[in-house]
């Protein structure tokens, strides 16, 4: 174990593995918990209830494409998302920095009610805490929320099949690269737009097709490299994807070069990865295709009874070689 | 033209490769110089389309794995200096010195700051006057010649708080110094950014002294593939010539603008790489003229630095003569996310090329 927090205990790699399982299995051993889904499900009398939290910190607050506002409702949104949750309310709370301009905080709150609307969610609580200079990097935004899972409904990130075929929902990389393209230093010139945006529209489509989701995960931090990761340990499958059909910008492919990133790896904020029987996917693509979110979604590849907890990777070039997950640092507060 | 997708066309890659398989008849050891090759050799699989006849090795061509335990030891003790603030490249975050990583440095709250180009160090020296601003001069000869430039632009400005510590290096002689050793390798990819700034002139004596054929190679994969091949064939043909592949990037005689300033501000000395020891003309030190701006002053004369852990072999694997999974600490003790050595540190060092690309036993052993 280290002995002190390094950034990339938060970058959603193995470290920040390694740190929630240090947390996890010394502190807070129980078995919702330790399922590490994206959002607990609770059994509530005769109600499913899907409850999570995230707190945002994403340097700068204002970037292409969304602000930290609209990063943590969505957020929180597709978190109750990806476990087949329809979101009911969230809460919202601010720690925010002595100096802080009313003129930020009304931009952020017109984007957060704004995007709370587009998700369909009521925000029906929070928190405001100001502290001394210094002692945060102007905002930070917690939320939490709840959502109701439908009856017969199990979704976890362990429920691949051999056979399945695996369905991004589009672009991978966008978001990262439009943060980092605002840094101190890096600034640079782009259209890339981050693609902050709630999944529960899409999801919801997804399940008017079918209910048979085998597993589902939204690759933020990490990219989709170390979520593909989680599922095939999770799922004890391999998992074997096409690098020519991963949809992805050129701009962002460029972006990537410039700065010696690979974008499997950067963070994306409005995308979903689902696991499914061949037999659905078809028309499963065609109804996720007719919404926003959804419109490039392509299969990119499927699930394999051989190299248990290994993501392969067939190369644009012919190769192939194994598609690990995020070790170490990447890009420090992504979201 | 748009210089890169026509080397990463499917169709391109795989007739290169097709042709290598006819070409090579016996066993031939080839050496990626760079780390950035290494990189596109995993990233785009292009071992799993090599013939068996074809082995491939990394070299020391990763300027972080090669920097010694020492040199960090010295970057360690230039942030106890108060009121410092320490300007450096981000892959020297994680490199682990005797007690510490810098990343760790920074968490006990020492002014570490990450840039990405020199001028950003002397831009951070003109903003904190009052402070001295020590920028960690790294890399080959393609990142010596900024250094070089922000050197002289920092003796225009006056600005006496920016210094350099020179750990820069040069790649062809260690070269030789590693074919002196028991490097067993019948070719080399040779660095095309490297060869960007001193052109392929410099590689004539690995050709001709030691008889071992060069080619200097682009990044993309039908740039490392074509080299695959010219190797391949210049070894077959009992040739050993220097020749250049990456033609869109490199000269014969190089950049002479980037060499003169590289002239003008520093001398050559030697240099102790990691894994391979002190190498005779390697190094690059600030000439007199520019001593104003030199940090080694402010090293402290008595750095003890402590042996590398044992069963580390970043030498052996730096040297070309141990591949990383044969390393008992790979994968096991050894891991990016807490390296023991520096191969795994860099995200160009071999170790944690072959740990994220090819953690498997079965692509290891391609």
């Amino acid at each position: 174990m280290d002995e002190f927090i390094r950034l990339a205990h938060g970058s959603g790699g193995d470290a920040s593995k390694s740190l929630i399982e240090f947390l996890v299995g010394k502190y807070l051993k129980n078995p919702i918990v330790e399922s590490l889904e994206d959002s607990a499900v609770l059994e509530i009398d005769a109600s499913r209830i899907a409850f999570t939290t995230d707190s945002y910190v994403v340097h700068p607050i204002f970037f292409p494409g969304g602000d930290i506002g609209s990063l943590a409702v969505n957020g929180t949104v597709n978190d109750l998302a990806m476990v087949g949750a329809f979101p009911l309310a969230l809460t919202l709370s601010f720690i925010i920095e002595e100096g802080f301009s009313f003129e930020d905080l009304n931009r952020l709150m017109e984007s957060i009610s704004r995007t709370a609307r587009v998700a369909g969610v009521e925000i029906v609580g929070g928190d405001t805490k100001v502290v001394e200079k210094g002692s945060v990097d102007r905002i930070f935004i917690n939320t939490a929320g709840v959502g109701m899972v439908p009856e017969g409904m199990s979704i976890s990130s362990g429920g691949a099949r051999p056979g399945d075929v695996v369905i991004l929902s589009g672009t991978i990389g966008d978001h990262g690269i439009a943060v980092l393209s605002q840094r101190q230093g890096l600034r640079f010139e782009t259209t890339i737009e981050s693609d902050t945006a709630p999944l529960n529209k899409l999801v919801e489509a997804m399940l008017e097709v079918t209910h048979d989701i085998h597993a589902m995960r939204d690759p933020t931090r990490g990219g989709l490299a170390t979520t593909l990761n989680e599922i095939a340990s999770r799922s004890q499958v391999g998992i074997a994807i096409d690098e020519d059909k991963v949809p992805i910008r050129s701009e962002v492919l460029r972006a990537c070069e410039m700065f010696g990133l690979d974008p499997f790896y950067v963070a994306n904020e409005g995308k979903l990865v689902a696991f499914v029987p061949e037999s659905v996917a078809p028309e499963l693509l065609e109804s996720m295709r007719k919404v926003d979110t959804g419109k490039h979604a392509a299969i990119i590849g499927r699930v394999t009874a051989q190299n248990e907890g290994i993501v392969l990777l067939n190369t644009r070039v012919g190769g192939e070689r194994i598609l690990g997950s995020l070790s170490g640092e990447l890009l420090p507060r992504i979201c | 033209m748009r210089f890169a997708e026509e080397f990463r066309s499917r169709e391109l890659v795989k007739s290169i490769a097709d042709r290598i398989r006819q070409k090579c008849q016996k066993q031939w050891t080839l050496m990626e110089f760079c780390g950035t090759h290494t990189v596109s050799i995993f990233r785009h699989g292009l071992k799993s389309m090599l013939p068996d006849g074809v082995k491939l090795v990394s070299g020391p061509g990763c300027p972080v794995c090669v920097t010694s335990k020492t040199d960090i030891d010295k970057i360690l003790a230039l942030c106890d200096i108060p009121d410092a603030i320490v300007a450096t490249y981000g892959d020297m975050m994680k490199v682990p010195g005797s007690k510490f990583t810098l990343a760790e440095k920074r968490a006990q709250g020492a002014d570490v700051r990450v840039i990405y180009s020199s001028y950003d160090a002397i831009e951070l020296a003109r903003e904190n006057r009052g402070r001295k601003v020590f920028f960690i001069g790294i890399g080959f000869e393609t990142t010596a010649p900024s250094t070089a430039a922000a050197v002289r632009r920092a003796k225009e400005m006056g600005l006496q708080n920016f210094k350099v510590l020179s750990l820069h290096k040069l790649t062809p002689p260690v070269i030789g110094a590693l074919l002196e050793g028991d490097c067993a390798v019948d070719g080399f990819i040779c660095p095309g950014h490297v060869c960007s700034i001193i052109g392929a002139k410099p590689l004539e004596p690995i050709a001709s002294g030691y008889g071992k054929p060069c080619v200097v190679a682009g990044f993309e994969p039908g740039d490392v593939m074509q080299a695959i091949l010219m190797l391949v064939a210049q070894l077959e043909e009992g040739r050993s010539e220097v020749e250049i592949e990456y033609v869109r990037g490199v000269t014969y005689e190089g950049n002479s603008n980037a060499l003169k300033i590289m002239e003008e501000v520093f001398d050559i000395t030697s240099s102790e790489w990691r894994g391979i020891g002190v190498v005779e003309n390697t190094g690059l030190v600030l000439r007199g003229e520019f001593a104003d701006f030199d940090a080694s002053p402010y090293v402290p004369q008595q750095i003890r630095s402590e042996p590398d852990p044992p069963g580390c072999k970043c030498g052996d694997i730096l040297r070309g003569e141990m591949l990383p999974p044969d390393c008992p600490l790979f994968g096991r003790l050894c891991k990016p996310s807490s390296p023991i050595g520096p191969c795994m540190v860099s995200s160009e060092g071999s170790c944690a090329t072959y740990y994220l690309y090819a953690r498997s036993e079965k692509w290891m052993n391609l």
